[in-house]
């Protein structure tokens, strides 16, 4: 009688015990804060993240090659991600809670300054506009398909095939990237998540299903994958940028 | 050799009240609604304390423990050896007295969900698979613990504009079941509120249940809105209308 | 006339449903039809209801699993387990109508496990001939109350929460008339007056120490009807769960669901032995519950037992993903509250009082009782489940009755011109006993006497008994009852939980005597009710159900026979589906 069916729900983790509320929203501005900071510096103040075939993912694709305007060139691409992101719903959870403290913990009071303005949640804008985190998402991918090109590319030197530490961290970069995007609300509801029966049609699991199911299995994540993605993308430029200014010297593995 | 433990406990009603300390013998085990209940038969008959089951069924017993909603027949007092264990009642909705609070805008909120609607009769045609989904979303006990800690209802109070948590569980329940005809997606853009919702999973956080209610319930839901009132795309290729049903206008009453 | 009279809050309706458990709400959704107004109401908040905790199933004969199953091997089962001394129409009734019921709570939303084939998964339970019972996980009472519950609210049904009625009222004619009641919250009175009540309040297991039930389970509604005149028959079988929790103390009783056993688990004795191999080697775990709670007492007193004093239940075999998808209530109980983890380790288990069969009589067809106008369903009732209930029995005796009930009421009401009038004199009484406590001081302690209460249950009227022993524990109940007269209490009337238990103990005291009464003029041992100094099952026993009441004492009447078609089910001795799929098996 024993029959196939979901494994049981994992259950989320409690917050460790005894981890002040203060810790999460802090964490959030420091580490959300710094990337923005630091991305605010690689594209406003640098032309290029390219060094020999490692390409940083702030520069990919390179639509300013493709038009020829060389000006701030990262610009043509970033705002991509960062409509991405900020209309992701893990980081609006991130956000709310360390920037706007809405709130800023579980059952934590929220200042009394933010009571002032009668609270809206996503009603207004520019918050009502997160509705449209789907399209997002599609742009989303299209970058992503060229990461995956560059990433490729980092793997082919002048002389041929090789391994770099570059090569390695594009690749990490890429399948985190890959797995924080395929692990998004929007893409699980329009893969299936939408549908109430799943097996109306004939009986039997749609495909739909099995493709739901599984991005329901890397949703579970999707918080670690957005933050994984964000660190990687970070080292990764970073790691592009020291190369180029001669700070650093990439080893070759292979 | 037992081990006492010192509770402070909030006793008062809609006029005040201040938190009163008892000392109570420790014993394995223990959860916090047995060290209350030793203070009711010992120490204060009238300590008022809503419970029924004691075993996490019933959702009678929310609170909140050293600040955190939770059930007190499922907290257990070992967790907090060495300190003092604050008791209070839920702070989102108006106190009765002690740790009871009034819960009825709760029941009020649940009449203005449609019934669940059929079109074909049972027994109904469904696969494990197919109800999985459904099925978490049934384990919820209505202890409210969610609705106490969302901060749309706790911090801004805006009861008239968001069902709250609880409420979109409930909905998703109905919404997402495999042969319930019901559109409910209006109700949700409109009238339950869900954008009020800023999906900062609080609810999730103390749901004793463990029920995912922000990722299976909410931005489910969230994305629905979005297939029929955002996406300019989706808007083109509508499919057929479902009907959308209505909660009754004249809905009973529901007292005490 | 007092000014707490002049400003009584008053409802009118035509059915009155006492009770917001699965009983109750189900009649109550019946009843409220249009143009009959219906109020219905509870001790606790709206889906708080004992009845939330029911875990295992609900039974009702679909054949989904077993295709031999029908209502005749439904109904085989249950005369068998209740030792024939239930209502042979009742339990007729019960099993023709039980799959019926269950599909409606399909209609209206409840969401059952699922075979392959996409119809309702039916588990195998104690001493039910095949896989019978419909649930989800184990958490199936949650799902019929629910259901219900958003049922009714969707309906045109008053509801009254935390109100708990003191009093049944009836007219000068000896009609039910009304209830008079308190709200919990604010400790006023409210007075409803009606042509029908349907009585659905549960059953009284609070009254023994280590029980499963919630603290609703005060036999109020049982109290009520007998005071106001009703039959209670049956009193002296009470269930004893074979698996309740018995360690740590604080949980002690918590049920452990026989879901477990159903699912595969084993129960042994401290040196290993699987001692159910021993005690009914056919049935084994899933024998009926009086001998498996027998079994492991006996185990227990041989000096077998655990080191709590239970037996062992091993479920590790299943295997954790089966165990967390089959019965994540019970593992998350255990983890939480006792520390084990059920997948890794066998757990102690120790037999829990669990549900009274006895109860107010009524009528099969319609649950009408003695009394005009009062009608009885769900646990509170008596008939179905005789000496022993099966487990899932009871769930679908509440759909199943519930909605009998409703319609009877409805009936009923319809058939009566006006609400009739009450006394208004009892009214003001009625006020002033409940107001008594107020003014005694340095009074008995309702939460003390309690527990007396219960220690004298649990050492007189317990799993085993005897004569002597039931003499004494009577006239300790008794001493108990002329104590309890001084319970005095403090504070306000705004939800004063001491106030509250004043009238739970006169309920259950009420109670308590009836089953001492019951079990000393039931010389025999029959089902649940284990008397060692009548060891056996006596065929001239089994002739009488004991009837209780105010004006008549104790009395015996004639357990009604079957017609001869039901009885011929009987003869093969086995039940009729088994039959059949041996026949079948012989033929190919
Ligand atoms: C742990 C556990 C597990 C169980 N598992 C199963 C199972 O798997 N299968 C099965 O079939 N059965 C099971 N049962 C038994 C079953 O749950 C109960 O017998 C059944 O729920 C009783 O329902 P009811 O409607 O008669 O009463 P209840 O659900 O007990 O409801 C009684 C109602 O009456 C109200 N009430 C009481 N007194 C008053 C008063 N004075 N004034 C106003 N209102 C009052 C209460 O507030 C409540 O609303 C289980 C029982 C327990 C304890
Ligand atoms: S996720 Fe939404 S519903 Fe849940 S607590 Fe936060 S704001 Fe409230
Ligand atoms: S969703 Fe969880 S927290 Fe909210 S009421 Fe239900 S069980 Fe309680
Ligand atoms: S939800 Fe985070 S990327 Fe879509
Ligand atoms: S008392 Fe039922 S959940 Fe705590």
């Amino acid at each position: 009688m024993a029959q196939s069916m979901k494994a049981p729900t994992q259950q989320p983790k409690q917050a460790a015990k005894g981890m002040p509320y203060w810790v999460e929203p802090l964490f959030t501005i420091v580490a959300l804060g710094g990337f923005v900071v630091y991305a605010i510096w690689e594209t406003l103040w640098h032309n290029t993240g390219t060094y020999h075939n490692y390409v940083s993912p702030f520069f990919s694709p390179d639509v300013a090659g493709w038009f020829g305007f060389h000006v701030l060139t990262a610009l043509y691409v970033v705002w991509v991600p960062f409509l991405f992101r900020f209309s992701c719903y893990y980081y609006r959870k991130e956000y709310f809670r360390g920037f706007f403290f809405h709130p800023a913990g579980c059952a934590v009071a929220e200042p009394g300054s933010r009571k002032l303005k009668a609270y809206k949640g996503e009603r207004r804008f520019p918050f009502n506009l997160n509705n449209l985190h789907r399209y997002a998402w599609y742009l989303a991918v299209i970058v992503l398909i060229f990461l995956w090109k560059d990433t490729v590319q980092g793997f082919i030197f002048k002389n041929g095939f090789g391994v770099g530490l570059g090569s390695i961290l594009l690749l990490i970069n890429a399948v985190l990237l890959t797995a924080y995007t395929f692990s998004c609300h929007a893409f699980r509801n329009m893969i299936g998540g939408r549908k109430d029966c799943f097996s109306c049609v004939n009986g039997k699991p749609s495909t739909g299903y099995k493709w739901w199911k599984r991005v329901s299995g890397w949703n579970q994540f999707h918080g670690n994958w957005a933050w994984a993605s964000l660190f990687s993308v970070w080292a990764v430029d970073l790691y592009i940028r020291l190369l180029s200014l001669g700070i650093l010297h990439d080893p070759r593995i292979f | 050799m037992s081990e006492d433990i010192v509770l402070s406990i909030y006793r008062g009603d809609k006029s005040g009240g201040e938190e009163v300390r008892y000392t109570v013998p420790l014993t394995p085990g223990m959860v916090v609604l047995d060290a209350v209940h030793y203070v009711q038969a010992h120490e204060a008959q009238d300590l008022a304390v809503r419970w029924n089951c004691k075993a996490a069924h019933c959702g009678s017993c929310g609170a909140e423990i050293n600040g955190r909603p939770k059930l007190l027949c499922k907290t257990r007092l070992d967790d907090y050896q060495g300190q003092v264990v604050h008791i209070q009642p839920m702070q989102t909705f108006p106190i009765i007295k002690d740790l009871v609070s009034d819960v009825s805008w709760n029941y009020e909120t649940a009449k203005k969900i449609p019934a669940f609607q059929l079109s074909q009769s049972a027994p109904l045609q469904m696969q494990q698979f197919d109800v999985d989904r459904v099925q978490e979303f049934h384990h919820c006990i209505e202890c409210f613990l969610c609705q106490d800690t969302c901060h749309v209802l706790r911090d801004h109070d805006a009861k008239d504009q968001y069902f709250g948590p609880r409420f979109m569980v409930k909905i998703a329940e109905f919404e997402m079941h495999p042969r319930e005809t019901g559109d409910r997606v209006p109700l949700l853009a409109k009238q339950a509120g869900l954008d009020m919702c800023n999906v900062t999973k609080c609810c999730t956080e103390v749901c004793p249940q463990h029920i995912r209610i922000t990722d299976n319930a909410i931005i489910p839901l969230k994305e629905r809105v979005a297939d029929q009132y955002w996406d300019p795309l989706r808007a083109l290729f509508r499919r057929k209308k479902t009907t959308t049903p209505t909660a009754p206008d004249s809905a009973p009453t529901i007292r005490g | 006339m007092s000014t707490q009279f002049a400003t009584l809050e008053s409802h009118t309706f035509d059915v009155l449903v006492i009770g917001s458990g699965g009983a109750g709400l189900r009649a109550a959704v019946q009843a409220a039809v249009p143009g009959v107004s219906v109020g219905i109401i509870g001790k606790s908040l709206l889906g708080k209801a004992h009845t939330v905790m029911a875990e295992g199933g609900v039974a009702a004969s679909f054949g989904n699993v077993d295709r031999w199953d029908g209502w005749e091997t439904h109904f085989y089962d249950t005369m068998r387990s209740g030792h024939f001394i239930n209502d042979y129409r009742i339990a007729e009734i019960f099993a023709h109508e039980a799959p019926e019921r269950v599909l409606e709570l399909e209609e209206w939303g409840a969401v059952f496990d699922r075979t392959p084939e996409g119809k309702i998964m039916q588990r195998p339970f104690g001493a039910h001939s095949f896989r019978r019972l419909a649930h989800i996980g184990d958490r199936t009472g949650m799902e019929l109350l629910r259901t219900l519950q958003y049922k009714a609210i969707s309906q045109d049904i008053e509801i009254f929460q935390e109100v708990t009625v003191t009093k049944l009222l009836k007219d000068a004619a000896g009609r039910m008339a009304g209830a008079l009641a308190y709200y919990r919250s604010t400790g006023e009175f409210v007075l409803f007056r009606t042509k029908a009540i349907v009585l659905a309040t549960g059953g009284w297991g609070k009254i023994y120490k280590v029980t499963s039930n919630s603290w609703e389970s005060t036999g109020d509604g049982g109290a009520l009807a007998y005071r106001a005149g009703a039959e209670m028959m049956d009193m002296e079988m009470v269930q004893f769960h074979p698996t309740g929790m018995v360690w740590p103390p604080g949980v002690r009783g918590l049920l452990v669901t026989e879901g477990v056993r159903g699912e595969g688990g084993f129960l042994y004795n401290s040196e290993g032995e699987r001692f159910m191999l021993r005690y009914d080697p056919e049935r084994k775990e899933l024998s009926s519950r009086d001998v498996v709670a027998r079994s492991i007492y006996k185990e227990v007193q041989a000096g077998r037992g655990t080191p709590h004093g239970g037996a062992w239940l091993d479920i590790t075999h299943k295997g954790p993903e089966f165990i967390k998808r089959k019965l994540p209530g019970m593992y998350e109980q255990y983890l939480t509250l006792a520390d084990v983890d059920i997948t890794k380790e066998k757990f102690e288990v120790a037999p829990t009082c669990h549900y009274t069969m006895g109860g107010v009589r009524a009528e099969a067809e319609t649950c009408a009782t003695n009394i005009p106008g009062l009608f009885a369903a769900g646990e509170v009732a008596c008939g179905l489940h005789g000496a022993n209930r099966l487990g899932g029995n009871s769930l679908a005796d509440l759909l199943v009755y519930g909605k009998r009930a409703g319609e009877g009421a409805l009936a009923y009401s319809q058939s009566i011109a006006e609400v009739p009038t009450i006394d208004p004199q009892e009214i003001e009484a009625e006020m002033e006993r409940v107001m008594a406590p107020f003014s005694i001081t340095h009074g008995e302690n309702p939460f003390l006497i309690h527990e007396e209460l219960q220690d004298i249950m649990s050492n007189h009227a317990g799993i085993m008994r005897s004569g002597p022993d039931l003499e004494e524990g009577l006239a300790k109940i008794q001493a108990l009852t002329e104590r309890s007269a001084n319970m005095g209490i403090t504070g306000s009337r705004v939800y004063n939980p001491g106030w509250h238990a004043v009238f739970d103990v006169q309920s259950m005291l009420a109670l308590a005597a009836l089953i001492f009464r019951g079990a000393l003029a039931r010389k025999e041992s029959r089902g649940a009710h284990w008397r060692t100094d009548y060891p056996d099952e006596l065929p001239e026993m089994g002739q009488w159900n004991f009837v209780q009441s105010v004006d008549a004492g104790i009395k015996e009447v004639p357990v009604p026979q079957m017609p001869e078609e039901l009885a011929r089910l009987f003869e093969r001795g086995m039940a009729p589906g088994v039959w059949k799929s041996q026949q079948e098996g012989k033929e190919n």
